[in-house]
Parts: structure tokens; sequence; C-alpha cells
């Protein structure tokens, strides 16, 4: 597979705190990777940094070759990099539906600057609406104002606006936080579904390490603003490093250390 | 059929019931009614601007604006036949002042909450102070304004109340449409998303500045036409159209009406408009605590603004 994002010598620095350093990584395209780590470890800096919120102190962020590191979040979401977030973020006076024909209407209006939404026209905005809530299996909560929805809900609907712009990378912040320990796996498995069907590459930040492992091909570990370890699910999980530092569990004899 | 899909209709209907019944309503209602109408152009550009989640407490700036190009044009450019004619006077005032705030819509697009009223407010502030001092412009005096054909038209004398009115109330028509047709376009769409959540526009491929500088624009253009409609109404402009306590009234009917429909603050401006004159005629001398004691009811009972009783009635049946 070809490498779709390149971070080369990441850096971010807040005064004296240092979120981000010296982050080399590849995604390829098509991959599904969980970004795992502590409060504080540097996995929503780095997303914040590949999606333009933050601006990395030093270092560059290449996408499909372009470099993206000085772009603010519009135009890296038109190149097709999008987010949900850890808090999500809606329009909380507007429906469900009309959350969705907002962002479908920006991408109507801004077709020539999309690099992926040439199909969508005005006329079929409310179809693909309704079909997008009915995959995400929000249509009962269709004429729903968001600002009143449960959490998990909102979630769910913080993912689907991003994926209405076709995005070839999305990285989703703790998907499945502030969601019910019995309904988590059920959320992910409709998730992964909806975004499988689209051929996107996903990068996940989350805690549960069930989750992680069941649904990526790859998994970043990070701690204090680096990444500890990059490899195979079952063999980052246990990594000495990871085990004490992210996992929290006692380190394994004999375990080898997966390397960054 | 939804509540919102018959706002055109009602428009349409309110149009013909306006345009009608006005030929038999007497020369003081007529003017207080034209007085309302370019007052409530101004208010729908306010709501269009708290639907974007900004308060302007500067409109006064493009009222007066209106107001004054038309007629300086006439003084000092010397084009007296068009600029004599009621129809191309507000249309040129809501030009300039369209003009101006594409220009000022650079800077307050930046802007939010209370900087954003204080700097609208300040602008306006500046275009009082520069009037005040200008004698080619009337100084504080002001100067008279008239008009003498409609179109091209020339209007007899006893047409001439009946013909402004008439047209006040068709621009009025126009411009409630055709916001109303623009809130439901995806730019208008952008207003209330902007206003709940700025980060997640930007992060849906959309600017936040260039959605705020639109319908920043599209308020003055709205504040220009009705200040250029009020001047030809009174038949005299001064540079207190520009004064902050104008802007404040706006505000007010604004409040009054609340933002839940384009008809809301034509309602509210015709409302306070009668609020204003009937205390004038029976409290002249506590009328303002008439106003203030009006808001105070509105903003306990109905603080979503009068327009909240037919939203309420809508969801009931």
């Amino acid at each position: 597979m070809t490498a779709i994002l390149h971070a080369q010598g990441l850096n971010k620095r807040f005064g004296a705190v240092i979120a981000a350093s010296d982050i080399d990584v590849s995604i390829e395209d098509g991959s599904i990777v969980g970004l795992i780590g502590g409060n504080g470890a540097g996995k929503t800096t780095f997303i914040n940094m590949v999606t333009g919120y933050l601006k990395p102190s030093s270092g560059t962020i290449r996408y499909c070759g372009r470099d993206i590191t000085r772009l603010g979040p519009r135009q890296i979401t038109q190149l097709g990099i999008c987010r949900s977030f850890q808090i999500p973020q809606l329009f909380d006076s507007l429906t469900s539906r009309e959350n969705l024909l907002v962002a479908l209407g920006i991408v109507v209006l801004e077709a020539k600057n999309f690099a992926s939404s040439a199909s969508l026209r005005t006329e079929n905005i409310e179809a693909v609406a309704d079909e997008t809530l009915a995959r995400f299996n929000l249509t009962k909560y269709r004429n729903t104002r968001v600002g009143v929805l449960p959490e998990g809900v909102r979630k769910l609907l913080d993912i689907a606006m991003a994926m209405v712009v076709k995005p070839r990378i999305v990285f989703l912040d703790e998907p499945t936080s502030g969601v019910s320990a019995d309904q988590k796996f059920v959320i992910m498995d409709m998730v992964m579904e909806a975004l499988r069907a689209q051929s996107v590459t996903i990068l996940f930040v989350e805690h549960d390490m069930d989750i992680v492992s069941r649904y990526t091909h790859r998994i970043l570990a990070f701690y204090e603003g680096r990444i500890i370890a990059d490899g195979r699910p079952e063999a980052v999980l246990n990594d000495n490093s990871v085990r004490k530092y992210v996992v929290g569990d006692q380190p394994v004899q004999g375990a080898a250390h997966v390397a960054n | 059929m939804t509540a919102a899909d018959r706002t055109l209709p009602a428009l349409s209907l309110a149009l013909q019931v306006f345009l009608i019944g006005g030929w038999f309503l007497p020369d003081w209602a007529q003017s207080l009614l034209i007085l309302a109408f370019g007052k409530g152009l101004v208010v729908l550009g306010l709501l269009l601007l708290i639907r974007t989640g900004l308060v302007s407490f500067g409109q006064g700036l493009y009222y007066c604006l209106g107001a004054y190009a038309a007629v300086s044009a006439s003084k000092i450019l010397a084009f007296p036949d068009l600029m004599s004619d009621a129809l191309a006077m507000p249309l040129f005032g809501g030009v300039v002042a369209g003009v101006l705030g594409l220009v000022l819509g650079f800077l307050l697009a930046r802007y939010r909450a209370i900087f954003f009223a204080m700097l609208s407010l300040a602008f306006s502030m500046i275009l009082y102070g520069l009037l005040i001092k200008m004698s080619v412009l009337g100084s504080s005096d002001g100067f008279n304004i008239d008009y003498r054909t409609l179109a091209g038209i020339k209007l007899p004398d006893g047409m001439k109340l009946y013909a402004l009115y008439a047209l006040s109330t068709l621009l009025v028509f126009i411009a409630t449409a055709c916001l109303h047709r623009y809130l439901r376009s995806h730019l208008g769409r952008l207003a209330p998303a902007v206003r709940d959540n700025e980060l997640r526009v930007e992060y849906m491929g959309s600017s936040v500045r260039y959605v705020v500088h639109v319908n920043y624009i599209i308020a003055a253009v709205l504040a220009g036409v009705g200040g250029g409609l009020v001047a030809l109404s009174i038949g005299h402009i001064d540079p207190d159209l520009a004064y902050w306590t104008t802007s404040g009234e706006f505000v007010f009917v604004a409040v009054l009406g609340g933002t839940g429909n384009v008809a809301a603050p034509v309602l509210a401006s015709l409302l306070f408009e009668w609020i204003k004159s009937a205390a004038y005629q029976y409290a002249p001398y506590t009328w303002q605590m008439v106003l203030g004691i009006t808001l105070l009811l509105v903003i306990m009972f109905l603080p979503a603004g009068l327009w909240s009783i037919f939203q309420r009635r809508a969801r009931e049946a």
C-alpha cells in the first residue's frame, strides 16, 4: 500500500510544555490505525496538527505528496481529510437532518474546491441526507434538535457529518467515549461498516484496548508527545513500554519492544 | 404543509391586502406605514445578523447613509432628474450602503459578540460626527428632501403619498420574500450554523468569515433602502439618523418581533410605530417609559419575541 499521509519531525510546544516531539509516521492508504495513549500523551495534538487546528512548531505534514503543514481546517477538509471530535461539534439549534443539510450544502457551494464531491447536486442533497441518517441508524432522530440528543447519538451524527464530504482520511477522536459499555461494539460495528463502504483511511483515538485490537490493522502508541510503539495490534499491545505507560499493566518478561 | 412553507403565500396575501387597503387609509396612516416598512427593512437585516449570531448596534450607519446617499448625489453630483425619483433614491441608497458594508465587512467579519456590537456602533457614530461637521450636507440641521417621479413617471400631487406607500409595500414584500428564499439556500442555511458552531463550519470546508461578510452586506443594503424610504416619507434628513439611539431602536424592534420568521421584523416595526405614535399622543411626556415597559413585558413573557406566539400556535395545531 502507498502512503497517503506522511508526518516528519513534528514538534509542538505550548511554552515549556512539549505536546508533540519528533513524530515521524506514514499512514498507508486504506488502513485502519488506532491511536492509543493516556491523557495528555499527544494523540489529539497529533490530530489537531494534521487537520489544521494547530500549527506544528516544526516539522512537515504531507498528504498525497502535498505539503499541508500550514493549511487551515477549511482547506484541509476540502482536500479530503476530515474529523470527528471528542466532544461532538454540531449545530445544536438545528435538527439532525438540518445538520446534514448544512454539511451537504457546503459541499455543493464549495464543489469546485472539494477534491471529491463531483456527483452531489442541490436536487439530491435531501435524499443524501436521509440516506446518511439511515446508514448511521439515526432516522428516528431526523427531526430532533441535536442539542437534546443523547451523547452516543451525537457522536454518531458527528461522524456522519465528517463523512458527507467523502473524505479519503477520517480521524475519529474517541468515537465511543460517553457511550455505555454494551453499546460500544454495536456503535463501532455500525461506524466501521459505514466507513468501509466509502473506502476511507481511518485513524481513531480509543482508550478501550478491546476495541482497538478488534478494529485496527495498526496501532500508534503515544506517550509524552512521542510515538513509543508502532506496529500490528498484537505486537504493540504486548510491548513492554506500552503495557507500562499506556495500558497500565505490568511489563511481560521477555516481550519484545516494537520500535517506532 | 409546514408553517415555514406558508410564508411566501402569506406574504403575497399581505402584499395585496396592504396595497388595496392602503388606498383607503388616511394620509397620516399611510405615512406611518411607510415609516414602519422602511424601519422594518433595517430590522430585517438585523434578523439576518442575529440569526448569524451577531447583534449590530450600528445599523443606523447604513440607514443614515441610505438616506443621505441619494440626496447627496442629487445635490453634489447633479443628477436632479434621476435623484428625485422615489424608486431610484432608496435603491441608490441601498447600493451605496452595500458598498460601504462590503468595505467595512472585511474588518467587522473578524469580530464577534460585544466587540462586533461596539465596533458597529463606533462606525455609526463616526458618520454622525462627520455629518455634524459637514456644512455641504446641512450639518446638524440636515436638509429637506422631495421626490417628483416614480420609476420615471411624473406623480400628480394627489398620488405622491400613495405611490410612495405602494412602493414601500412592494419593496418590503420583495425583501422579505428574497430573504426567506435566501435563508433556505445553502449559503443562508449557514447563518444558524455559524451562530451555533463556527469551528464545525470551518471543519466542513466553509469560510465563517465569508458567511458573516455576505450577511453583513445584505443587512447593510436593506438598511440603506430602508433609510431611503424613511427619508422620502419624512421629507427631511439629519445626522440623528446615524445616532446610536436610532440603532438601539432597531435592536428594540428586533427583540420585539423575534427572529422566527422574515415577517416578524415588519410586524414588530408596525406595532412599534403604532405604540410610539399612540404614546406620543396620549403620554407626550412619558412616551419613552411606555416603550420601556413594552420591551420589559416582551422580554419577560415572550423572550423569543412576538412571533413565538404564532410558532406556539403552529406547534399546538
